[in-house]
């Protein structure tokens, strides 16, 4: 291991991967700020960029950077404007606006910018404990439990959904799996479901189908509404002091301790993620502050806004822990980040720690210095980025829907490819207004080759399904998969069942 | 029936005739060396075919209870409902000129075709300044070109066709 914390060192230290570091922190805080534009827009952005470098540890760092830098700028937006960029932040937001409304702008922001760096350290040293770890469980897999194991993280996606959406999760899912059946697979090299068209030969384009699915949709949105992400009265926005007390730094300690441990650990498991890290960390934190300190919550207090912000940062790390050990992403981001891998000839699991260690390690040592350069390039520069966010619509909006054309045609340098991204881009667009999630779809793509080729090995190998049977680990995982699945459904009729019970009682 | 299940109805129709293709159409193609295979390229999408339909038919059905669906949605959230409150129009229209972009690409050239479509972009969306608006447009596509072009390496056709390359 320390060997190759050491070749990791030196990758990340190159000139070229430290430049790639701060790029991509920066051009990540830039764009995350824009409220609408989430991390997935914008790394789904950023992909073609990153393929074109031809180099996956400078690529997989560029667009680590970006994710970070995105978290950040969307805290930012949250801090000055209440207008939360990404949904990761929206609990930052309940006390961080409160405090800058009483004109504390700067001071909000370093606590934020603070609590995310030691989140996100303390979930990159988690990481370097438990990847390598799992890694090792995970060579012990053959291709049967790798097909369940998919299953598994699928599933646990479409559980996370919420209450009531479990199986609008699970179509969506489905619906990623059938497009990533169109076009010629390796597996079998006879083209499938291309109704007769060329340009659907090689398949779906997946930059195209994730600007499809995140940044196009949110800019329609902002065009639609614009009350989404219309600026607040600017009172808040004189960003002065950027100092907090010895006090106040004191309190955040135990906070910072507890939420990046607990963070960490919702980031690993599929489909929770940030989000539901940050709300619950908050939701901890509330819980078990005493007396005036509770009451605080909600009005600026530095708890409130060091709970949600160390969780989040924690929780992005901890989505690494999959995509990096087993090559399942638990996210829509890290979907993304699969997909850009697996376009620079790089297939995330376990074997990417044994045989191509230098990525590997050069990715988890560059999210130390990604936050490094978050807190001291980043928070400085603050008040001045954020002059972005008067930018006019008018000219924003355009400049996006460029982007995410050119994202699409440089990938494929094929016009055609622009109006799919269209269809595609409404299709979506019509999902999200009947509350569709649209982040299994693009997990379901990304992993839908893949899933075909384990399990096609897995039958060949046993000659049918007789491998359900035979591989006890399989047939568990297929059963903890149900599980999930029928799960909330289970509880749901509970809750209900029992509230109907007490309803009947009065 | 409301906009989520009608999609659900789509999606089955959709998957009834992917399935279709899957077991009705594919097998016919295959080589007779390959049907000793226990698995063959039908047999992941008819799995596929069979799982989608039974979930479409859930969401169809609505058997899966939500919690509070018919909640008021806040002024920030899209919602279908209030629809005719939302700039519609321009929408649409940026979508158009999405579409014309994508065919205009090719023979236009990039620099016309980038510098129309975001000069038309903003005219779109309100904007009447052209004082600020065609330099900034300009500026961007050199830009953008730029980058692509030199420091990418990424060809772009930048003149129309019938300038040469």
């Amino acid at each position: 291991m320390l060997e190759g914390i050491m070749i990791g060192l030196g990758a990340a230290f190159s000139i070229q991967n430290l430049l790639m570091v701060i790029a991509g922190c920066l051009i990540g805080t830039f764009i995350g700020m824009l409220p609408g534009l989430g991390p997935m827009s914008i790394i789904a952005i950023m992909i073609p960029v990153a393929i074109t470098l031809g180099d996956p540890a400078a690529a997989l760092i560029l667009l680590a950077g970006v994710y970070y830098g995105a978290i950040f700028g969307g805290s930012t937006s949250s801090i000055l404007l209440n207008a939360p960029g990404v949904a990761g932040t929206v609990a930052t937001s309940f006390d961080g606006y409160p405090m800058a409304r009483k004109g504390q702008a700067g001071k909000a922001l370093t606590i934020a910018a603070v609590a995310s760096f030691a989140g996100g350290t303390i979930g990159a040293i988690l990481l370097m404990i438990f990847a390598p770890a799992l890694s090792s469980v995970a060579l012990l897999f053959h291709s049967a439990e790798y097909f369940a194991l998919m299953v598994v993280g699928l599933s646990a996606i479409a559980a996370f959904a919420g209450t009531g959406q479990v199986a609008k999760a699970l179509m969506m899912t489905i619906l990623g799996l059938i497009l990533a059946t169109v076009g010629e697979g390796a597996l079998f090299s006879m083209p499938r479901f291309t109704m007769g068209l060329l340009d659907l030969q090689s398949g779906i384009s997946f930059i195209t189908l994730a600007m499809a699915m995140f940044a196009l949709p949110e800019a329609l949105f902002l065009v639609l509404n614009p009350m989404r992400g219309a600026s607040g009265d600017g009172a808040s926005n004189k960003i002065t002091n950027l100092r907090f007390s010895r006090e106040e730094g004191k309190s955040m300690i135990p906070v910072i301790g507890r939420q990046s441990v607990q963070g960490f650990f919702i980031g690993v498991l599929p489909g929770a993620g940030a989000t539901i890290a940050s709300f619950l960390g908050y939701a901890v934190e509330r819980n078990i502050a005493k007396g005036e300190e509770q009451a605080e919550f909600g009005k600026g207090s530095v708890k409130g806004l060091a709970a949600p912000e160390t969780a989040n940062n924690a929780a992005c790390t901890g989505s690494f822990v999959p995509l990096l050990t087993l090559g399942i992403p638990g996210s829509g981001t890290t979907a993304i980040l699969l997909g850009a891998l697996i376009a620079l000839n790089v297939t995330p699991g376990p074997r990417l720690m044994v045989d191509t260690p230098e990525i590997f390690w050069a990715v988890i040592i560059s999210m130390f210095i990604g936050n490094l350069v978050l807190l001291i390039l980043n928070l400085p520069l603050i008040p001045y980025i954020a002059k972005i966010l008067a930018i006019p619509r008018n000219y924003l909006i355009p400049f996006i829907l460029f982007f995410t054309l050119m994202g699409a045609y440089i990938g494929q340098n094929n016009a055609t490819e622009l109006l799919m991204l269209v269809g595609l881009g409404i299709m979506a667009t019509i999902f999200r207004f009947a509350d569709y999630p649209l982040a299994p779809l693009l997990i379901g793509f990304i992993l839908g080759t893949m899933l075909e080729d384990n399990f096609a090995r897995s039958m060949q190998l046993y000659r049918g399904l007789d491998f359900i049977i035979e591989r006890p680990m399989t047939l568990g995982l297929l059963v903890v998969a149900l599980a999930l699945v029928l799960l909330p459904s289970y509880r749901a009729r509970r809750a209900r069942k029992r509230a109907e019970g007490v309803a009947d009682g009065d | 029936m409301a906009l989520d299940r009608w999609i659900a109805l789509i999606f089955v129709t959709f998957c009834c005739i992917y399935g279709y293709a899957a077991f009705f159409t594919m097998d016919q193609l295959l080589p007779p060396f390959m049907q000793r295979n226990p698995v063959w390229p039908s047999t992941f999408p008819k799995m596929l075919a069979v799982l989608a339909v039974v979930v479409g038919m859930i969401v169809l059905l609505g058997i899966e209870k939500g919690e509070d669906a018919d909640a008021e949605p806040s002024a920030t959230d899209i919602n279908y409902r209030r629809l005719h409150e939302y700039k519609i129009v321009q929408a649409l229209a940026l979508l158009a000129l999405m579409v014309a972009y994508a065919l205009m690409l090719r023979p236009a050239g990039f620099l016309i075709a980038t510098t129309v479509f975001l000069i038309g972009g903003s005219t779109i969306l309100g904007e009447r300044k052209f004082h600020i608006m065609i330099p900034v447009a300009l500026l961007a596509t050199g830009f953008v070109w730029y980058l692509v072009q030199e420091v990418l390496g990424i060809f772009l056709r930048p003149f129309p066709f019938f300038m040469g390359t």
